[in-house]
Formats: C-alpha cells, sequence, structure tokens
C-alpha cells in the first residue's frame, strides 16, 4: 500500500512540475492562450479539462484490454467526446456565464493534445489507479499554467485579479495583453524563463 | 436560394484577416508552432488543410440539419462531427494513397494529423452554431483553411530568415516562435478595421 501510494505521488507530481503540460511537453496550447483573458477563465477551463481527463483516463484503462489496437484513437475520441459533452451541458446548465465567455473553447478539448495524450501514451498502458493520478497531476499542471497566464493577463491587462482592483490608479493598463498578441508573448516570456532556469539548474548540477 | 454576395464576402474577410483563425482565434497552434519550419512542407499542410476543413463544413452541414435537428439531437454535435471528421480524413487517406502515391508521400504524415486540428472542428462547431446556410459554411470553411495556410506561410518564411540570426540560447525555438506569432497577431489587429456589417 506504502509503494501505491508513493508512486500515486510520483506521478502526480510528474505532471504538475516535470512533465507541465503546457511549458514542458507544449500540448493544448489552443485553449492555453485563447481563453485566458482573465484569471477566472483560465481556472475555468483549467478545472472543465481535468474532469475530462480525469473521466477519459478512468474509462480507457478500464477498457485498453477490450479495444482492438488499430481502432483505438477512435474508441479513445469517442470516449473524450462523451466527457466532453457531459462537460459542456454541465456548464450550460450551472454556470451559463462562464460558459457563455469559453464558448466552442469548451467543445473544441474533444481534440485536445493533452487529453488524447495521455488516453495514448499513459492510461491506455497503466492501472485504473495510475491513470487517476495521471490525469490529476496532468490536470492540475494545466490549471496552474492557465491560472498563471490568465492572472497575468489580467493584472497586465487591466489591472484587476478575479475582478478585483490590485493595482493602484498610477497603473495605466496595457490593453494589448487582453488581446490576442499578450497571449503569444506571455507564453513565450513563460518558456524563456523555464529554458533560462533549466540552463542555470544544468549549471549547478553539472 | 438568394445568394447574398456581400454577406459572403463578410464572411471571407473575417475568417481569412479579421478574426483570423490562428491569429486571433488561437486555433491549430500545434502545427503552426510545430511545422513551421520548411516552406514546401508548410505549403503541403496548408493545401491539405484547406481541402478537409471545406470538405468537412459540407459533410456535417447536411448531418446536423437533416438528422440531428429533426430528432433534436442537437447536444450530439461534437461526437458526430468528430467521427465524420475522423472518418473523412480517413477515407481521403485511402483514396490519395491509390490513386496518387506521390501526392501522398508529400502530405502523408499531414493527413492523419488533421484530424486532431481544432481549426477543422471548431468551423463545423461554428457553422452550426452561427446557423449558417450550405453555401456560407463552405465559404467559411474554405477561407478558414486559406487563413490558416496563410499564417503558416507567412510563419515559415520569416522562421526560415531567422535560422542565421543571433538568437540568445534560451529564446530558441518555442519562445521565439511566439514572440513572431505575437507580432504578427498585432499586424493583424489592424484589420479589424475592415469589418463590414
Amino acid at each position: 500500500m506504502k509503494e501505491k501510494i508513493a508512486c500515486f505521488q510520483k506521478c502526480f507530481m510528474s505532471g504538475v512540475c516535470a512533465e507541465n503540460p503546457t511549458f514542458r511537453l507544449m500540448l493544448g496550447l489552443c485553449p492555453t492562450l485563447a481563453v485566458t483573458v482573465t484569471a477566472e477563465n483560465g481556472i475555468g477551463i483549467g478545472l472543465a479539462a481535468t474532469f475530462v481527463l480525469l473521466g477519459s483516463n478512468i474509462i480507457v484503462s478500464l477498457i485498453k484490454d477490450f479495444i482492438p489496437a488499430e481502432v483505438r484513437i477512435p474508441c479513445y475520441i469517442l470516449v473524450i467526446a462523451t466527457f466532453v459533452t457531459i462537460t459542456k451541458l454541465v456548464l450550460q446548465a450551472y454556470l451559463p456565464m462562464l460558459y457563455s465567455r469559453l464558448g466552442l473553447f469548451v467543445d473544441i478539448m474533444v481534440v485536445n493534445c493533452i487529453i488524447l495524450g495521455r488516453a495514448e501514451a499513459f492510461a491506455s498502458k497503466n492501472t485504473v489507479f495510475m491513470s487517476i493520478a495521471d490525469a490529476l497531476g496532468m490536470g492540475i499542471g494545466f490549471t496552474l499554467a492557465t491560472g498563471l497566464i490568465g492572472s497575468i493577463r489580467e493584472i497586465l491587462g487591466s489591472g484587476k485579479w478575479f475582478g478585483i482592483p490590485v493595482i493602484g490608479e498610477f497603473f495605466n493598463p496595457a490593453i494589448a495583453m487582453i488581446l490576442p498578441p499578450g497571449a503569444f508573448f506571455t507564453i513565450a516570456v513563460l518558456m524563456a524563463l523555464m529554458n533560462k532556469m533549466n540552463t542555470l539548474k544544468k549549471v549547478k548540477t553539472g | 436560394m438568394d445568394i447574398n454576395i456581400a454577406r459572403l464576402a463578410g464572411i471571407v474577410i473575417s475568417a481569412v484577416f479579421v478574426n483570423n483563425f490562428v491569429l486571433s482565434r488561437f486555433l491549430g497552434l500545434c502545427p503552426f508552432i510545430g511545422i513551421s519550419k520548411k516552406l514546401d512542407v508548410a505549403l503541403g499542410m496548408g493545401i491539405s488543410m484547406t481541402f478537409v476543413v471545406t470538405m468537412s463544413s459540407m459533410l456535417t452541414w447536411p448531418i446536423y440539419h437533416f438528422v440531428l435537428i429533426p430528432h433534436n439531437l442537437q447536444y450530439l454535435n461534437i461526437i458526430t462531427f468528430i467521427l465524420v471528421i475522423a472518418c473523412f480524413v480517413q477515407l481521403v487517406e485511402v483514396f490519395v494513397r491509390k490513386f496518387n502515391p506521390v501526392l501522398y508521400k508529400a502530405l502523408g504524415i499531414y493527413l492523419p494529423l488533421i484530424t486532431c486540428n481544432c481549426v477543422v472542428l471548431f468551423v463545423t462547431l461554428l457553422n452550426a452554431q452561427n446557423e449558417l446556410s450550405f453555401l456560407e459554411s463552405t465559404v467559411q470553411g474554405f477561407s478558414a483553411g486559406v487563413g490558416f495556410a496563410m499564417a503558416l506561410i507567412l510563419m515559415t518564411s520569416i522562421r526560415e530568415r531567422l535560422a542565421g540570426a543571433p538568437i540568445p540560447e534560451f529564446m530558441k525555438g518555442a519562445p521565439i516562435a511566439f514572440i513572431i506569432a505575437g507580432l504578427m497577431s498585432f499586424a493583424f489587429l489592424g484589420f479589424s478595421g475592415l469589418m463590414v456589417e
């Protein structure tokens, strides 16, 4: 049992840090950039993706032995599409404001490379237990990344954080940050910082 | 059926310039960043993309309007559309391999990749959401493909020129590609004044 918990932790942490889907694997960039105008949107899409990822990872790891290898990708896509539809209907019913802001980007999660990628690379080879750990780790890693990008863009672009003004009157918000170019610049700077930190770490240990 | 030329022109301009699917809607970023290294490859990807997205728009329209709507099954549109797209891409692959092996060799790897490109699914869902007519959907699909191809080719040309530039080590690869995309996106913002209603 102890071993299992250690394994669970390892899987979980690798999704959050070492294999962060956005910054390390560079997967699922479309929603990461498109909807992260505010921190709230970022967290929202992140949690929606986590739910879909969890559902699809569990189902895929359960049915992996019954699916013929040749048609596995369409099968995975169907499983994912089912969970995306569930998410969409739930959001429409209970959080219509959030859904109207995220819009079609919730639907687009069907072809999100993170979700399909984890089904193919992890859930189809591992047990249900490990797949849950992987889904939670990847999902939370993704949510942290979208939340971070959303926060940066919201603070610099409108001077607010979760809708509350955080910077005083003297600050003149840069509208560009909440327009499309801002998203590209934010992720470019974050990725460059990541690279820089990595090289520094290598120098230290090497 | 009357054809509204102004409306069609609006759709084209919107999809190619004002709301370019890559630069202002952030769709299809994976090939945009990953493939944009060689011009001929980008061209092949752009052409196959335009073909697939146009055909998918044409295929999903009758399914949505003659099958899903009469049975009140609109909420199944995601599952239906992705299946149609996946099957269609598979068919195209088989067909091209059989009848034009040269083209197949050139496009081989990109065709299956297109299934998982968000542009295709997004355009078909957008057509359904905005309740466009058949002709409008086709035009929107085609312009989305052209817009994607144009952005990809522009990006590739810039990155080819960039190969010899002295870029700091930590900016190489993805970060500099995103900076370029951001600058291009700024330029495309200028088109937003074009929107004619």
